[in-house]
């Protein structure tokens, strides 16, 4: 794995369209990935992230647009003449061939030299921790291993690009947070740079250097996880990753940087105005629910200030979910930590003052 | 008693018994079986006649079985890749020939075939030869006849496995650098195996002891074992001697589906 492209782009998509029969699947989508990132494409299933992949890979040809991997238009090169290799949602391992017999397929097909093949089948057995196993076949194995061969089977291979579509989809919950962890510390130390495919938010959250949110064959944002969850720039954004309350308000007035607006009801929120429009009168904001930090005194530090009652209380293990009502009848969801103190615990029907920073208050765009 | 024991005793075992029996028995001047016990049946198998004609028995049936396979993968592959809908409607259209009796199915053919026939019009018509061919009462004649019955076949079974492969698979292997001849060869064909093994089994066979297209199609110059045996239980009365020509192809096919099932013993 020589850096040659340290910190140059090693995929890079230009106006990338997907027609199929009747519709589109992905839709004039420009990204640039950068050597060594770890970039996940989340979405939810039938948003294009899968096709996307697939053109990368070069299982589909784009209708439109060029596909560039390390500076060369590899837009209508078929799959084996591709220098990138794919970990499959089903793995697809071979049923037929034991543990070595698929790790060693790329390199058998490659015509790499016998004792070069060995030693570097050995070099990834090991690395994914599958000593013992060499003989059997897939058959024998449980899901987690299966899904560790298909890995080993894709960087014994050494490519540029590493597709990995859906692939801890099958594991069980705590099998899925291991290999999490595993696949970021494999990434770190192959350098390799790694296109995940996922539309499990928690997971893009956690590995990813960059996010690619994609919605109906577009990208809808891109940036790495705090700017995806801290800064959505639209309502899908905001309500795909994490929770979020969706509000409409119109812009009273503007002060600098920040900008006053009223929600219905006539409730007055202080807002970061980056991303308003200078001619915007009627708008949308996000609010998490864990932002809004819950009081049983007013505290005049925080920008935001409203009265609110404890209408429902929603117990979730580690935190409480609560819905609170205004005065004016606006209703907010809320995520406070369980706290183990009956003293400063709230309640149902408990009058609370809630605050909330005005950066926490997010203008997004319809979406 | 299970009802497919029931069934396998009624027509397998039942007439096997029968001509097992009858293959160690001798007949009389006017063709009756007599229940006395001979090997003489055994020992006319061996006669370097029909050792020959079962010979070439086989290596007509080996041919056929070839030929059925390179016509038949593709279009059992083919047919397997199809999207789902269209799948039952391809199969349907190879099954279709066979509803009609195989008699006029193998007359069809005389007519096509003969030297008045329209493949010899035609191909005198575009002056590709000068004189019409001589296909009828030959062996290629006895060839093509015999590979367009048991195609279906060798198809169906194949078609089976294909339609079960995981596309998935056929993907990782061109995404590991395997190009299409290699991704077949190391991949579809090892994994289509069953299909294959099946198909072999099904042509090769019955391709074996076939009688009436050898009879039809190759005149009385191709005599195969099949028209042998079909010989000595009618015109040559000789029920014993049919029986163990019978009982030999039997033991044969047997042996060679033990040694085919055991070199392979996860074929499943």
């Amino acid at each position: 794995m020589s850096e040659q492209n340290g910190g140059q782009t090693m995929v890079e998509l230009r106006k990338v369209t997907k027609e199929f029969q009747k519709f589109t699947a992905v839709s004039d989508v420009s990204l640039s990935i950068r050597s060594g990132e770890f970039i996940t494409l989340l979405g939810p299933s039938g948003c294009g992230k899968t096709t996307l992949l697939r053109m990368i890979s070069g299982f589909e040809f784009p209708t439109r647009g060029d596909i560039l991997l390390a500076g060369q238009n590899v837009t209508s090169v078929p799959p084996y003449r591709r220098d990138v290799n794919q970990v499959f949602q089903s793995y697809a391992l071979f049923p037929h061939l034991t543990v070595r017999e698929n790790i060693g397929f790329g390199l058998k097909m490659k015509k790499v030299p016998k004792s070069e093949a060995e030693e570097r089948i050995r070099g990834a057995i090991a690395m994914v921790s599958l000593e013992g196993f060499e003989e059997r076949k897939p058959s024998q194995l449980s899901g987690g291993q299966r899904q560790r061969v298909a890995l080993a089977r894709a960087i014994v291979c050494r490519p540029k690009v590493l597709l990995l579509d859906e692939p801890l989809s099958a594991l069980d919950a705590k099998l899925r947070h291991a290999m999490q962890v595993e696949l970021k510390r494999l990434q770190q130390k192959l350098g390799i740079t790694f296109i995940f495919v996922t539309h499990d938010q928690e997971e893009a959250l956690t590995m990813s250097d960059r996010i690619a949110v994609i919605n109906k064959g577009r990208i809808e944002q891109l940036g790495d996880a705090s700017a995806i969850y801290h800064q959505p720039k639209t309502t899908f954004v905001a309500n795909f990753i994490g929770q979020a309350n969706i509000l409409e308000a119109t812009v009273q007035a503007r002060l600098g940087r920040t900008a006053k607006v009223a929600l219905k009801g006539g409730l007055e929120l202080a807002v970061r105005a980056d991303d308003l429009s200078d001619n915007a009168s009627s708008v949308l904001i996000s609010i998490r629910p864990e932002k809004i930090l819950i009081r049983k005194a007013r505290d005049a530090s925080v920008e935001n200030c409203f009265e609110a009652e404890v209408a429902e209380e929603i117990f979730r293990g580690a935190t409480d979910q609560l819905l609170l009502r205004t005065a004016s009848g606006l209703e907010l969801t809320a995520v406070v930590a369980n706290e183990s103190s009956k003293r400063d615990a709230v309640h149902r029907g408990d009058h609370v003052y809630c605050h909330l920073h005005d950066d926490d208050v997010v203008i997004v765009q319809d979406g | 008693m299970s009802p497919l024991l029931l069934w396998m005793i009624a027509f397998v075992v039942v007439p096997t018994l029968i001509m097992f029996v009858y293959s160690f028995c001798q007949r009389d001047e006017l063709g009756q079986v007599v229940f006395s016990f001979s090997l003489d049946s055994y020992k006319r198998v061996v006669d370097p006649t029909y050792l020959k004609i079962m010979s070439k028995s086989i290596l007509y049936a080996a041919v056929t079985t070839f030929i059925c396979l390179l016509a038949g993968y593709p279009v059992a592959y083919w047919v397997g890749r199809a999207p789902e809908n269209a799948r039952n409607k391809l199969l349907t259209l190879i099954m279709i020939p066979f509803w009609t009796s195989f008699l006029i199915r193998t007359y069809a053919w005389i007519s096509i075939l003969k030297s008045e026939g329209p493949l010899n019009a035609a191909l005198l018509y575009v002056r590709v030869i000068a004189a019409p061919l001589e296909i009828m009462y030959t062996p290629t004649a006895v060839i093509i006849g015999l590979v367009y019955s048991y195609l279906p076949f060798m198809i169906l079974p194949i078609y089976g496995s294909v339609e079960k492969l995981d596309n998935a698979l056929i993907e990782a292997a061109f995404d590991l650098g395997a190009g299409p001849v290699r991704a077949f060869s190391n991949v579809i064909v090892p994994l289509t195996k069953p299909g294959i093994v099946a198909g072999v089994m099904l042509v090769f066979i019955p391709a074996i002891g076939m009688f009436a297209i050898t009879d039809l199609m190759g005149g009385a110059r191709v005599p195969m074992i099949g028209n042998v045996i079909q010989n000595q239980f009618g015109q040559a009365r000789d029920w014993p001697f049919g029986a163990a020509l019978g009982m030999t192809v039997l033991v044969l096919f047997a042996v060679s589906f033990w040694l085919s099932m055991k070199k392979e013993p996860d074929a499943s």
